[in-house]
């Protein structure tokens, strides 16, 4: 088998692996970095992203501002130390980006300008029309080029973490193009492979968001922490789950249910006037917006379309020329895959799984236990999301800890001396056995697609925005019984030339042990807080669970969950308020 | 290794296949004509330039039938040629006054206008 | 009542065939599906054999490139309810060699794009504690629809240049090249000179425009060589006319 030897591999190339890749780079010119994507770079999932990314910039605004609407917003369960380093350094990370000639956009007299968003005192969501993150990536992904010590695999799908004596020495991937199975003999490895919204049926999560980075490290022993805390964000399209934009609320957009009413005012985010408003109404916190579309639906006063029922989102009353300005992808969207003109008419929209605010557990300077092995990005927890996160934290997150990983991986390298040859050689040998196994199989009786419907199909009855004991425990059932089935897979696709049959069942492999995290997880936490909500156990419980969950990985087993404590410094948890009493300009 | 990227011939006629390309390879060869056209004129300095027997021999053999039916030819592709090259000129020269860009339709009418203008004055001073 | 549609596919496994060969699958018809969706349900129902790219469904991530009859499109974007009444053929994107099935080689577009340094070049560095660089929303217009490109390759597969040429820089990769030559914040274009305003760049384009037709994002290539023609001819003259050479 093929050996690559590197000084650090970066295993993901969106915007936390550009970032961490050019950190590297940058701290360290004479290091060998490999950056690894099973896609080209430009088509990862950052490039979807809308909104904008949060960093205080103004004189209105404070960085302790920022740092209470996070914690806040994460229902108390952020780490606030590196909450505190997160606020701090998102300015700088959204300036530099800035230098790197992301085009963002400006007030009148040439300063970048920032936007109202969900859950936030003060506006500080810096934007770039309404594709902040494809102008993100895309500006990362243009930058790298400038530097000759970061080499591109394009298109090698990595399947498993090389482990020597207890440190990560490296990763397996495949050639996708050729079928052809190389290890990257690294001194330190960054994962940055994103969340894991396709183990959801509805989802704003492109294709490529399987989790594959978190099965990997579960795999190798790493702890996958606070998994039952997914986001639904409240605004998706019908049917694609195609995202809209927070923005468009942060622009004065409206949700509106079947009588023309805003329902939001029921549920303690209101009052609705004057609007907008921050931190109320539509600008409330996601994990409060998606539950109440659940409450209007439980009481019959969603709209019912062909494809489920729905709640309008209606901005015409921003007019065309702003529409144009602001939200222009939004009208696109809207116009090409619902035949919906926001102009003239509301969107019909509904909560949608979004974002994954647990992750691989790491450390505030993106270590996790695993020596040799860092992780940064939607696919890590920190945590500086907590129980839910609030928009346009994400793409400021991918910069600060991408960064971070970058000069963590880059000092570690630099530092220690690479695994054995050896090592390495059985430990791709092995891997490559068990990618043939799957491969080769001749007399399995399951198919790709039909248990991963099985699985989309469980989570959302089971582990959905609300969830309860028996709904859970039924999910964890079907799960075991799916990852035992998961073993008589047998693929149609035969061919070693890009074998997408094989590569959606490894990608099912990866979501099938992360969902299991993720569904046991919620089991144990008898509690609501954020976004897991329990219809059993309503209350947040502090004295029980003002913990971090850890999830080990038990092999055929399902895992064993622990938990840990939360940083608290600064911020005493209290009650979430958001609408009227929120008190604010 | 397994992998064998096939590429697709290409075609000789690869032009036929779509109209854009047809109208594109109209547009390319009124050049042709253009050149020709220009040619002809020059010519016409030539034999100015050696007398007035000369000159008269020109300007019979360029008002005979043949001679007539190839200028009609040429008129017609310098028009394709002037029509296109009006379409496009917004493409390569944007304008923006006072921060908003002068919408395309404009920049084309104003060439209109040009032509129109220089053609007056050439037929005026023609004697038309 | 339930209606069918028709999909004809080029196939192509290099292991098996000697060379592509078109497939017929028969798929439910939605009025809001899109070719993509027909394709996720062929490899989901059909034929696990199937290959293609995609990712987003959203027209932003530029993966799902293909012909559709005869036209190069987003999967993602091509909706079935334009097609009805008919086959849907769908190929490969044109002018790219084929790896298997709809998935073409692409690694000299790749190339082609970081020949064009497309990154800010600046002779005013400041340091980031300094601040932002003020642009205007004025400055930012003039290069704002050249960011739009999501390197989709679709205004490759309408070039002929493209196909006869293939070292021709192409039309994204000269896009993104003007935009970083309009941004305020640059001035790298005569760095960007040597690959742009040679003959395997902007001077290979005979301004076909089919590249802008066939844009979904409305980034306009070919203004954007158009412009760099003239702008590349003026520095030329300047450089030939005036004393000391270039600016």
């Amino acid at each position: 088998m093929d050996v690559i030897v590197t000084d650090v591999a970066i295993v993901g190339a969106g915007g936390a692996g550009l970032r961490a890749a050019i950190a590297a780079a940058e701290q360290d010119p004479s290091l060998h970095i490999a950056l690894i994507s099973k896609v080209y770079p430009m088509r990862s999932h950052t490039v979807a992203a809308e909104g904008g990314a949060a960093g205080v910039i103004k004189d209105n605004d404070s960085l302790e501002n920022h740092f209470n609407d996070t914690v806040t917003g994460g229902d108390w369960l952020s780490d606030q130390d590196a909450v505190e380093m997160f606020v701090n350094t998102a300015p700088k990370e959204l300036l530099q980006m800035e230098h790197w000639g992301c085009p963002w956009s400006r007030e009148a007299d040439g300063k970048v300008a920032v936007r109202p968003f969900g859950g936030m005192k003060v506006e500080r969501t810096w934007y770039a029309a309404d594709k902040t993150g494809f102008h993100m990536l895309h500006t990362l992904f243009q930058t790298s080029m400038k530097y000759p010590s970061i080499k591109r695999f394009d298109e090698y799908y990595s399947t498993e973490l090389l482990v020597e004596d207890g440190r990560c020495v490296g990763v397996v991937a495949i050639e996708m193009r050729s079928g052809k199975m190389v290890a990257f003999h690294a001194k330190a490895v960054i994962i940055a492979t994103g969340g894991a919204g396709r183990i959801f049926p509805f989802t704003t999560n492109g294709a490529v968001k399987t989790g594959d980075g978190m099965a990997m490290a579960f795999r190798a022993g790493v702890p996958l922490k606070d998994m039952e805390f997914v986001q639904y964000h409240p605004t998706g399209l019908p049917g694609t789950g195609i995202l809209i934009t927070e923005g468009s609320r942060g622009e004065g957009g409206i949700l509106v249910n079947k009588d023309g009413y805003r329902y939001l005012q029921d549920y303690n985010l209101g009052p609705p006037d004057p609007w907008p408003r921050k931190k109320a109404m539509e600008l409330g916190p996601r994990d409060r917006l998606s539950q109440a579309f659940w409450h209007e639906q439980q009481k019959g006063r969603t709209i019912k379309t062909a494809y489920g029922d729905v709640v309008h989102l209606d901005i015409r009353h921003l007019g065309e020329k702003k529409i144009n300005e602001r939200l222009p992808m939004v009208r696109e969207l809207a116009s090409s895959y619902i035949g919906v003109d926001p102009v003239f008419e509301p969107i019909p929209v509904r909560p949608v799984v979004h974002y994954t605010m647990g992750g691989i557990h790491t450390d505030i300077d993106t270590r996790t236990p695993l020596p040799g092995l860092f992780a940064a990005g939607e696919c890590a927890c920190v945590s500086i999301n907590g129980a839910n996160r609030l928009g346009s934290n994400s793409l400021a997150e991918i910069l600060v800890f991408g960064a971070r990983a970058g000069r963590g991986a880059a000092a570690f390298a630099k530092a220690n001396k690479p695994g054995s040859a050896s090592a390495v050689q059985h430990g791709a040998e092995a891997a490559q056995g068990r990618v043939r196994e799957l491969f080769l199989r001749a007399d399995g009786t399951e198919t790709v697609s039909g248990l991963r419907k099985e699985m989309n199909d469980t989570m959302e009855s089971g582990a959905g925005i609300y969830r309860s004991d028996d709904t859970l425990r039924a999910t964890c059932a079907v799960l075991a019984d799916l990852r035992g089935r998961y073993r008589k897979v047998r693929l149609e696709d035969r061919s070693n030339v890009f074998n997408t049959d094989l590569l959606q069942a490894l990608e099912l492999g990866a979501m099938l042990d992360v969902a299991q995290a993720m569904a046991h997880s919620a089991l144990l936490r008898t509690e609501s807080r954020g976004s897991h909500q329990r219809l059993d156990y309503t209350a947040r419980d502090d004295a029980a669970f003002l913990k971090h969950s850890l999830a080990t990985f038990g092999g055929a087993e399902p895992p064993a969950i622990g938990y840990s404590d939360v940083v608290i410094t600064k911020s005493q948890p209290a009650e979430r308020v958001y609408g009227g009493g929120a008190g604010h300009e | 290794m397994s992998r064998r990227p096939y590429l697709r011939t290409v075609e000789r006629n690869w032009w036929l296949s779509r109209r854009r390309y047809v109208v594109y390879m109209i547009r390319e060869v009124t050049c042709l004509f253009i050149a020709l056209y220009s040619a002809l004129l020059t010519d016409g300095l030539v034999r100015l330039a050696e007398g007035q027997a000369a000159w008269d021999s020109y300007l019979t053999a360029i008002s005979s039938p043949p001679g007539v039916l190839f200028q009609l030819v040429c008129l017609v592709f310098a028009t394709i040629h002037s029509v296109t090259w009006f379409g496009v000129t917004p493409k390569a020269m944007p304008l923006m006054i006072k921060g908003e860009p002068v919408p395309p339709q404009t920049i084309i009418r104003a060439h209109y206008a040009l032509w129109a203008a220089a053609s007056l004055v050439v037929l005026i001073a023609a004697g038309v | 009542m339930s209606e069918n549609i028709t999909l004809e596919v080029l196939r192509y496994n290099p292991e098996t065939d000697q060379e592509p060969y078109f497939q017929t699958y028969t798929v439910p018809y939605h009025d809001d599906w899109v070719v993509l969706d027909a394709l996720n349900h062929v490899k989901d129902h059909i034929d696990a054999t199937l290959t293609y790219r995609w990712s987003c469904h959203m027209a932003v991530c530029g993966s799902c490139g293909m012909m559709i009859n005869g036209e190069p499109k987003l999967g993602c974007h091509a909706f079935l309810r334009d097609y009805k009444g008919g086959a849907v053929k769908i190929e490969p994107l044109d002018h790219f060699p084929i790896e298997r099935d709809l998935v073409i080689v692409q690694d000299e577009f790749m190339e082609k794009l970081s020949s064009v340094k497309p990154y800010i070049i600046s002779d005013h560095e400041k340091p980031v504690s300094e601040g932002e660089y003020l642009q205007t929303p004025g400055q930012l217009k003039l290069f704002k629809q050249y960011t739009q490109c999501i390197n989709c390759l679709l205004c490759y597969a309408a070039c002929p240049q493209t196909m006869l040429n293939e070292s021709f820089v192409g039309p994204a990769a000269l896009a993104l090249a003007h935009r970083y030559n309009l941004d305020s914040r640059d001035c790298g274009k005569d760095q960007r000179a040597e690959v742009v305003a040679s003959n395997e760049g902007i001077w290979e384009c005979t301004f076909v425009g089919a590249c802008s037709e066939v844009c979904p994002k409305n980034v306009d290539p070919a203004a954007a060589i158009q412009q760099t023609k003239i702008s590349a001819s003026v520095d030329w003259f300047k450089a030939l006319l005036l004393p000391g050479g270039k600016k």
